[in-house]
């Protein structure tokens, strides 16, 4: 009993430090955020590893969560005759939820792991401490630009995500089950709300974009400087971003559409 | 030659997720500006349009031969005025030709419906139609149904 409460105990404790080491964390790389303007060349190397590496998961994706929606959705809605509502239907639930929480996901297991693993390596292998030696500060040099990349690419990529999966659902709806061309289109336009719905997907992306951002470089930072240490902070990358999106989602739905 | 590749590389992807987010707000949301068709214009006045919408289809004989360009509240006649495109190659519409308001399905999308007369003359761009029939309210046809149902069962108790 006494071992028990000892473990609950201890294990609460170190949630707590972690969570206060994550904040601390992080405004130390919001604080270094201004110096990055100077360089920078290093968030544009960074974007291209976290965003444009990520793409062909992306649009792949995008592209068959699409089509099953127009697929499944389709047999459905023909029960009631309704299979004009095809557009509306996929492009609702890609614009609200789909899109910006599947393309998180598959960000966190595709350049999420991907960040902690290196920063992490670096730790392991010292580079970080060698860069101290030489004054120089890994969190303005190594940490920020990559966050900063995962802020910026999440949104776009959460864009792209929903765009390629409308146009999946079009191409499934349209082309093969024979939904009316203009019906389609016309139905979603008629019920998607540019500020209720693709804003506040936009800023659900936005959301999701620094969690997880925040999170894998915390991670692989804050990881063990050894073989093992790394490979539990990149699973824990993954697994606390699905949390963290799957959680901060409810939240941000019931916000946004409760009303 | 490397670098320049990666700086290119991120400027696509970054041109690729404004142009997304840029079709996510002009094609998918209600911001869209619609992209004319080759045909010419009608237009038909109705007592209610009931469900219709600006892009919805106008058919002939099931088949679809135009779409709804827009639609408007006639003060003069205090009806509904729908204007549509018909597609350039059916430009043989007779002058009687009625325009109906029809329901695809129970639950469907409301469209245009055109059943042609046997006038000799055609129509020609901006003509009206003349004879048409609105859509049916289904809160009015039960309504009439009770009412129908109530004075049947007063006709039965009073003899």
């Amino acid at each position: 009993m006494t071992t028990f409460l000892h473990i609950l105990g201890r294990s609460g404790l170190t949630f707590f430090e972690r969570l206060g080491r994550a904040t601390l964390f992080l405004f130390g790389v919001l604080a270094s955020m201004p110096g990055l303007l100077a360089r920078p060349r290093l968030l544009v190397v960074q974007l291209y590893s976290v965003g444009v590496l990520s793409l062909q998961i992306i649009t792949i994706s995008g592209l068959n969560v699409g089509m099953v929606l127009g697929l499944q959705m389709y047999n459905t809605l023909s029960n009631f005759g309704a299979e004009e509502s095809l557009g509306q239907v996929v492009a609702l639930s890609l614009v609200r939820e789909l899109g910006p929480v599947v393309a998180a996901l598959l960000f966190a297991g595709r350049a999420g792991s991907a960040l902690t693993a290196e920063i992490g390596l670096m730790k392991a292998t010292e580079q970080l401490s060698g860069m101290e030696m030489m004054a120089v500060d890994p969190i303005k040099r190594v940490v920020a630009p990559r966050f900063l990349a995962a802020f910026i690419s999440m949104p776009l990529l959460a864009a792209i995500f929903s765009a390629v999966g409308v146009l999946g659902g079009y191409f499934v709806g349209v082309g093969l089950l024979g939904v009316d061309d203009g019906a389609f289109w016309s139905q979603m336009q008629s019920k998607v709300d540019l500020q209720k719905d693709i804003l506040n997907g936009v800023i659900k992306t936005i959301v999701f974009g620094f969690v997880a951002g925040w999170i894998a470089v915390f991670e692989g930072y804050d990881a063990v400087p050894n073989t093992e240490g790394v490979s539990r902070a990149t699973t824990r990358t993954v697994v606390h971003t699905a949390f963290a999106v799957l959680g901060l989602d409810f939240i941000l739905t019931a916000l946004m559409f409760g009303d | 030659m490397k670098s320049k590749t990666v700086e290119i590389m991120v400027g696509m992807f970054v041109a690729a997720g404004i142009a997304a987010l840029f079709m996510l707000a002009m094609k998918v949301s209600n911001l869209a500006s619609f992209t004319e068709q080759k045909g010419y214009d009608l237009t038909a006045l109705f007592e209610n349009i009931g469900g219709l919408k600006v892009r919805s289809p106008v058919t002939m004989a099931g088949v679809r031969v135009g779409r709804v360009s827009a639609i408007e509240y006639d003060m003069a006649s205090f009806q509904a005025r729908v204007h549509f495109t018909v597609d350039a190659r059916y430009n043989k519409l007779p002058k009687d030709t009625t325009a109906s308001i029809y329901t695809a399905g129970l639950l469907g999308e409301q469209y245009l419906g055109l059943e042609p007369g046997a006038d000799e003359k055609f129509l020609k761009a901006g003509d009206e139609i003349k004879l048409t029939q609105s859509a049916v309210v289904i809160e009015q046809l039960i309504g009439q149904m009770l009412f129908s149902k109530a004075t049947e069962k007063k006709a039965d108790q009073t003899p």
